[in-house]
Protein backbone atom coordinates (compact mmCIF):
# COMPACT_ATOMS: atom_id res chain seq x y z
CA UNK A 1 0.00 0.00 0.00
CA UNK A 2 1.39 2.92 -1.09
CA UNK A 3 1.54 5.81 1.35
CA UNK A 4 3.08 9.15 2.69
CA UNK A 5 3.98 10.89 6.44
CA UNK A 6 4.06 14.52 7.31
CA UNK A 7 4.95 15.07 10.64
CA UNK A 8 2.24 13.16 12.53
CA UNK A 9 -0.02 12.38 9.99
CA UNK A 10 -0.15 9.15 7.58
CA UNK A 11 -2.10 9.67 4.74
CA UNK A 12 -2.36 5.51 2.93
CA UNK A 13 -3.85 5.08 -0.69
CA UNK A 14 -5.95 1.94 -0.44
CA UNK A 15 -6.56 0.00 -3.85
CA UNK A 16 -8.35 -2.71 -4.83
CA UNK A 17 -11.54 -4.18 -3.13
CA UNK A 18 -11.96 -4.18 1.02
CA UNK A 19 -14.05 -7.10 1.22
CA UNK A 20 -13.60 -9.80 4.07
CA UNK A 21 -11.53 -11.21 2.11
CA UNK A 22 -8.44 -9.13 1.65
CA UNK A 23 -9.49 -7.21 5.12
CA UNK A 24 -7.10 -9.01 7.04
CA UNK A 25 -3.89 -8.36 5.11
CA UNK A 26 -5.53 -4.31 4.27
CA UNK A 27 -5.35 -4.36 8.16
CA UNK A 28 -2.22 -5.49 8.41
CA UNK A 29 -0.58 -2.93 5.90
CA UNK A 30 -1.96 0.00 8.29
CA UNK A 31 -1.96 -1.30 11.59
CA UNK A 32 2.33 -1.38 10.11
CA UNK A 33 1.45 2.25 9.02
CA UNK A 34 0.34 3.91 12.54
CA UNK A 35 2.40 1.37 14.56
CA UNK A 36 5.34 4.23 15.75
CA UNK A 37 3.23 6.06 18.76
CA UNK A 38 4.11 9.26 17.20
CA UNK A 39 1.25 8.87 14.32
CA UNK A 40 -1.90 11.00 15.56
CA UNK A 41 -3.61 11.18 11.98
CA UNK A 42 -4.59 8.56 9.79
CA UNK A 43 -5.85 9.77 6.51
CA UNK A 44 -7.31 6.94 4.20
CA UNK A 45 -7.41 8.04 0.07
CA UNK A 46 -10.13 5.97 -1.17
CA UNK A 47 -9.58 7.44 -4.74
CA UNK A 48 -8.27 4.00 -6.07
CA UNK A 49 -10.48 1.54 -4.15
CA UNK A 50 -13.17 -0.02 -6.77
CA UNK A 51 -15.28 -2.16 -3.86
CA UNK A 52 -16.40 -1.45 -0.23
CA UNK A 53 -18.47 -3.97 1.88
CA UNK A 54 -19.11 -3.51 5.08
CA UNK A 55 -15.92 -5.71 6.12
CA UNK A 56 -14.73 -2.30 5.33
CA UNK A 57 -15.90 -0.64 8.45
CA UNK A 58 -14.03 -2.96 10.64
CA UNK A 59 -11.08 -2.47 9.24
CA UNK A 60 -11.47 1.43 9.09
CA UNK A 61 -12.80 1.42 13.31
CA UNK A 62 -10.41 -1.17 14.20
CA UNK A 63 -8.06 1.66 13.30
CA UNK A 64 -9.74 4.11 14.44
CA UNK A 65 -9.98 2.64 18.29
CA UNK A 66 -6.06 2.44 18.03
CA UNK A 67 -5.51 6.06 17.11
CA UNK A 68 -8.21 6.72 19.35
CA UNK A 69 -6.66 5.36 22.63
CA UNK A 70 -3.47 7.65 21.95
CA UNK A 71 -5.47 10.58 21.52
CA UNK A 72 -5.26 10.51 17.66
CA UNK A 73 -8.01 10.42 14.76
CA UNK A 74 -9.02 8.91 11.59
CA UNK A 75 -10.44 10.44 8.40
CA UNK A 76 -11.35 9.88 5.06
CA UNK A 77 -10.80 11.42 1.59
CA UNK A 78 -12.04 10.81 -1.93
CA UNK A 79 -15.19 8.76 -1.09
CA UNK A 80 -17.19 7.30 -3.69
CA UNK A 81 -20.84 7.60 -3.33
CA UNK A 82 -21.64 4.05 -2.63
CA UNK A 83 -19.21 3.86 0.02
CA UNK A 84 -20.14 7.13 1.36
CA UNK A 85 -23.84 5.51 1.83
CA UNK A 86 -22.34 2.72 4.34
CA UNK A 87 -20.28 5.47 5.98
CA UNK A 88 -23.57 7.26 6.74
CA UNK A 89 -25.42 3.89 7.41
CA UNK A 90 -23.45 2.70 9.73
CA UNK A 91 -22.56 6.07 11.52
CA UNK A 92 -19.01 6.49 11.01
CA UNK A 93 -19.06 9.79 9.77
CA UNK A 94 -19.76 10.97 13.31
CA UNK A 95 -16.14 9.55 14.67
CA UNK A 96 -14.39 9.66 11.22
CA UNK A 97 -14.31 12.58 9.59
CA UNK A 98 -14.88 13.03 5.86
CA UNK A 99 -12.63 15.23 4.01
CA UNK B 1 -44.26 -13.94 -12.66
CA UNK B 2 -42.95 -14.91 -15.36
CA UNK B 3 -38.98 -15.76 -15.61
CA UNK B 4 -36.65 -14.05 -18.25
CA UNK B 5 -33.71 -15.59 -17.38
CA UNK B 6 -31.71 -17.80 -14.07
CA UNK B 7 -29.00 -18.86 -13.44
CA UNK B 8 -26.94 -20.91 -10.56
CA UNK B 9 -23.45 -20.99 -8.95
CA UNK B 10 -22.12 -23.55 -6.25
CA UNK B 11 -18.56 -22.61 -4.95
CA UNK B 12 -16.42 -23.34 -2.28
CA UNK B 13 -16.60 -21.47 1.40
CA UNK B 14 -13.60 -19.72 1.17
CA UNK B 15 -13.25 -16.04 1.09
CA UNK B 16 -11.43 -15.61 -2.28
CA UNK B 17 -15.36 -16.83 -3.83
CA UNK B 18 -16.13 -13.43 -2.19
CA UNK B 19 -15.36 -11.36 -4.99
CA UNK B 20 -16.37 -13.97 -7.42
CA UNK B 21 -20.06 -14.12 -6.59
CA UNK B 22 -21.06 -10.52 -6.48
CA UNK B 23 -19.30 -10.21 -10.12
CA UNK B 24 -21.07 -12.88 -11.33
CA UNK B 25 -24.14 -12.10 -9.91
CA UNK B 26 -23.72 -8.39 -11.35
CA UNK B 27 -22.43 -9.17 -14.53
CA UNK B 28 -25.52 -11.94 -14.78
CA UNK B 29 -27.77 -8.59 -14.10
CA UNK B 30 -25.64 -6.08 -16.95
CA UNK B 31 -28.23 -7.46 -19.39
CA UNK B 32 -31.06 -5.36 -18.27
CA UNK B 33 -29.18 -2.37 -18.60
CA UNK B 34 -28.93 -1.56 -15.19
CA UNK B 35 -27.61 1.90 -13.75
CA UNK B 36 -24.10 1.65 -12.48
CA UNK B 37 -25.87 2.39 -9.12
CA UNK B 38 -28.04 -0.55 -8.91
CA UNK B 39 -25.24 -2.63 -10.17
CA UNK B 40 -22.98 -1.29 -6.59
CA UNK B 41 -25.79 -2.01 -4.85
CA UNK B 42 -26.13 -5.50 -6.06
CA UNK B 43 -22.58 -6.36 -5.81
CA UNK B 44 -22.25 -4.90 -2.12
CA UNK B 45 -26.03 -6.77 -1.21
CA UNK B 46 -24.36 -10.36 -2.64
CA UNK B 47 -21.19 -9.67 -1.20
CA UNK B 48 -22.33 -9.37 2.61
CA UNK B 49 -24.41 -12.34 1.91
CA UNK B 50 -21.63 -14.55 0.86
CA UNK B 51 -19.82 -13.41 3.78
CA UNK B 52 -22.09 -14.06 5.80
CA UNK B 53 -22.34 -17.91 5.05
CA UNK B 54 -18.68 -18.47 4.69
CA UNK B 55 -17.92 -16.00 8.15
CA UNK B 56 -21.23 -17.34 10.25
CA UNK B 57 -22.83 -20.29 8.28
CA UNK B 58 -19.92 -22.46 8.07
CA UNK B 59 -17.31 -20.99 10.17
CA UNK B 60 -14.78 -20.24 7.97
CA UNK B 61 -15.14 -24.62 7.56
CA UNK B 62 -15.07 -26.05 4.55
CA UNK B 63 -18.67 -25.92 2.78
CA UNK B 64 -20.60 -25.27 -0.42
CA UNK B 65 -22.85 -22.25 -0.89
CA UNK B 66 -25.37 -21.72 -3.45
CA UNK B 67 -26.01 -18.55 -5.06
CA UNK B 68 -28.83 -17.87 -7.81
CA UNK B 69 -30.37 -15.30 -9.11
CA UNK B 70 -33.58 -15.15 -11.47
CA UNK B 71 -34.76 -12.34 -13.63
CA UNK B 72 -38.49 -11.40 -14.06
CA UNK B 73 -40.65 -9.96 -16.79
CA UNK B 74 -41.53 -7.32 -14.19
CA UNK B 75 -37.81 -6.05 -13.91
CA UNK B 76 -37.18 -7.50 -10.85
CA UNK B 77 -33.76 -9.68 -9.97
CA UNK B 78 -34.15 -12.37 -7.38
CA UNK B 79 -31.23 -13.36 -5.64
CA UNK B 80 -30.80 -16.34 -3.49
CA UNK B 81 -27.64 -17.14 -0.87
CA UNK B 82 -28.08 -20.48 0.60
CA UNK B 83 -25.26 -22.43 2.88
CA UNK B 84 -26.02 -25.43 4.85
CA UNK B 85 -23.98 -24.69 7.89
CA UNK B 86 -24.93 -23.68 11.37
CA UNK B 87 -27.84 -21.85 10.79
CA UNK B 88 -29.02 -18.32 12.85
CA UNK B 89 -30.79 -19.02 16.41
CA UNK B 90 -32.26 -15.48 16.12
CA UNK B 91 -32.65 -13.76 13.21
CA UNK B 92 -34.37 -10.72 14.29
CA UNK B 93 -30.92 -10.34 16.73
CA UNK B 94 -28.60 -11.57 13.97
CA UNK B 95 -30.17 -8.57 11.69
CA UNK B 96 -29.84 -5.95 14.40
CA UNK B 97 -27.63 -3.30 12.91
CA UNK B 98 -24.21 -3.57 14.94
CA UNK B 99 -24.93 -6.98 16.14
CA UNK B 100 -22.07 -9.35 15.69
CA UNK B 101 -21.01 -12.83 16.64
CA UNK B 102 -17.84 -12.11 16.46
CA UNK B 103 -16.58 -8.18 17.77
CA UNK B 104 -12.86 -9.42 18.40
CA UNK B 105 -12.45 -10.27 14.75
CA UNK B 106 -13.63 -6.49 13.78
CA UNK B 107 -17.17 -7.49 12.70
CA UNK B 108 -18.87 -4.30 12.08
CA UNK B 109 -22.59 -6.31 12.22
CA UNK B 110 -23.75 -4.33 9.32
CA UNK B 111 -23.95 -7.05 6.81
CA UNK B 112 -28.35 -7.10 6.96
CA UNK B 113 -28.71 -3.91 7.38
CA UNK B 114 -26.08 -3.10 4.22
CA UNK B 115 -28.26 -5.71 2.48
CA UNK B 116 -31.83 -3.87 3.35
CA UNK B 117 -30.17 -1.06 2.80
CA UNK B 118 -29.13 -1.53 -0.81
CA UNK B 119 -31.99 -4.09 -1.88
CA UNK B 120 -35.49 -3.17 -2.04
CA UNK B 121 -36.47 -6.76 -0.12
CA UNK B 122 -34.55 -9.35 2.15
CA UNK B 123 -35.88 -12.58 4.02
CA UNK B 124 -33.78 -14.48 5.59
CA UNK B 125 -34.94 -18.41 6.34
CA UNK B 126 -32.48 -20.36 8.78
CA UNK B 127 -32.58 -22.38 11.87
CA UNK B 128 -29.69 -24.20 13.97
CA UNK B 129 -27.81 -26.71 12.27
CA UNK B 130 -30.34 -26.33 9.09
CA UNK B 131 -28.18 -23.49 6.89
CA UNK B 132 -29.53 -19.87 6.25
CA UNK B 133 -30.91 -19.13 3.18
CA UNK B 134 -30.96 -15.04 1.89
CA UNK B 135 -33.75 -14.48 -0.34
CA UNK B 136 -33.15 -10.67 -1.85
CA UNK B 137 -35.51 -8.65 -4.80
CA UNK B 138 -34.34 -5.55 -6.80
CA UNK B 139 -36.04 -3.76 -9.17
CA UNK B 140 -33.72 -3.08 -11.81
CA UNK B 141 -33.80 1.00 -12.71
CA UNK B 142 -32.39 1.17 -15.99
CA UNK B 143 -30.10 3.16 -17.79
CA UNK B 144 -30.90 5.55 -20.16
Amino acid sequence: MEFDRRRDTVTAYVTGELDQCSAQSIRRELDQLIEDPSVRRLVLDLKNMRFMDSSGIGVILGRYRTLAQRGGTVAVRNMNAHVERIFLLSGMNQIIQII
Amino acid sequence: MQTINQMKLEFSSVPENEGFARVAVSAFAVQLNPTLDVLADIKTAVSEAVTNAIVHGYAERPGTVTVSARLRSDGILEIEVIDQGRGIVDIAQAMQPFFTTQPEKERSGMGFSVMQTFMDEVQVESSPGQGTTVRMKKRIETAE
